[in-house]
């Protein structure tokens, strides 16, 4: 009984902590752009960079770093990976786009580096983008001889930015906003303050009650689909903490060997993570004593690979290339992790 | 006339498919409402990001989890595709 009860309370703690001021200054606006994001910023200017006839160089560029603009949730990712491969800029891009995209978006980017620290924050998302392009750049050297049977239509029927901002508005709005929270994350209240008077300038000279109240809509959407599974991942990381030994974490995913990072980013690419649980999760692995490179094959591994995602992408490009996939990946988290063990020691 | 919710589970598909089975409800007459989760059927429509609505096969709506006077509209000014009637 006294058991379960450590566990519950270890749980607590860890919400309350998670609660606390620090977490929810970051959170809350990255929230607000999240939702900016997806209202304002144009899709079509990004995709037409993955369509099929876009330059081979260009698609591995755009893919790897489009997650940012385009990838916030379950319900594009998927979708846009299957068009990606089978009308667009073919399985490189799109791979690189699944590898990418989850570590990228800037809640993951926001979160990690606020919780974990600013140097695994970083690594998190340039080891993302860069070995994405490595990674994509191998399924399509690997499976080069079956590609083609495309049809443009995705691609074609792209909307031109209908109500769109002109772009150094657009511009201008998102630094705004990025001000915002770089300075009331870093407390720099005045500085913080006079952004949000720009901000609120902003929104009354450039943009009409329904775009606000779109934008609001969507805050609120992630805010209902992320919070509440944001909360129940704490809890567990919190009984995590309490329930396994510190030895255990210490031996099996302690220092930086790569045994130590390769175990991690296996179980990583099996296990599922909600959006943004991965975060408090490894904090408390870390807290156990879990190497910083391990830590990041973690987070590279973790959100990008799932059971439940590896049959959708099953169904997407069938068992073989799959495979390849959960293997590539979990090769280049593990060396991401290495390396990035090796220069942070 | 015949209405495809296309999402493969996402929160936001729900509550499309939701609004969509509300607002043929209250239209009322000969309307099928489908909801395609299958991601490899979602794939055969030329849509980027889900949900998407499609009304006689025609991509009226995409990524948008729209409210149910929106969908009402949508079927309304599509009523004539091809000439079905609601």
């Amino acid at each position: 009984m006294n058991v379960f009860l450590d566990l519950i309370n270890g749980g607590w703690e860890a919400l309350m902590e998670y609660l606390s001021f620090h977490v929810l200054t970051c959170l809350i606006p990255a929230l607000f752009i999240a939702g900016a994001i997806a209202v304002f910023l144009s899709q079509a200017a990004v995709l037409k960079y993955l369509g099929p006839k876009a330059k081979k160089i260009t698609a591995y560029a755009m893919a790897s770093v489009s997650g940012t603009v385009l990838a916030v949730c379950s319900c594009t990712v998927l979708p846009l990976f299957g068009s990606i491969y089978k009308r667009g800029a073919g399985i490189g891009p799109a791979t690189a786009f699944l590898y990418s995209a989850p570590a990228i978006n800037v809640l993951a980017i926001v979160y990690s580096a606020q919780i974990l620290g600013y140097d695994l924050g970083i690594a998190r998302a340039i080891g993302a983008v860069l070995f994405s392009i490595v990674v994509g750049l191998m399924m399509a050297f690997i499976f080069r001889k079956e590609e083609k049977n495309k049809n443009e239509n995705a691609f074609a029927a792209l909307p031109d930015n209908p109500e769109g901002k002109k772009p150094w508005q657009q511009l201008v709005f998102f630094a705004v906003m990025i001000g915002i929270l770089v300075f009331i994350a870093s407390k720099q209240w005045i500085i913080g303050g006079v952004l949000l008077v720009t901000l609120a300038v902003i929104l009354w000279r450039w943009f009409s009650m329904a775009e606000i109240k779109e934008w609001m809509k969507e805050t609120a959407f992630f805010v209902r689909r992320i919070i509440p599974w944001l909360l129940v991942g704490v809890f567990i990381a919190g009984i995590l903490k309490v329930a396994i030994p510190e030895s255990v974490i210490t031996n099996v995913v302690g220092g930086n060997g790569l045994l130590a990072n390769f175990v991690s980013s296996f179980l990583g690419s099996i296990m599922y993570f909600a959006t943004l649980t991965e975060v408090p999760i490894v904090e408390t692995f870390m807290d156990l004593g879990m190497g910083k490179g391990p830590a990041l094959a973690l987070l590279l591994a973790g959100p990008a690979l799932s059971l439940p995602n590896m049959l959708v992408i099953r169904s997407i490009m069938g068992t073989k290339k799959t495979l390849t996939y959960v293997v590539l990946v979990v090769i280049m988290a593990t060396i991401t992790g290495y390396i990035f063990g090796l220069i942070s020691a | 006339m015949d209405i495809k919710v296309l999402g493969p589970g996402c929160a936001k598909c729900h509550k499309l498919n939701e609004a969509t089975v509300e607002a043929v409800k209250e239209l009322g007459g000969d309307i099928t409402v489908e909801y395609i989760q299958d991601i490899t059927k979602i794939l055969e429509y030329p849509v980027l990001t889900t949900p998407a609505l499609v009304i006689n096969e025609k991509i009226v709506s995409i990524g948008k989890a729209l409210r149910k006077e929106e969908v009402i509209k949508l079927i309304e000014e599509n009523a004539d595709n091809q000439g079905d009637s609601i």
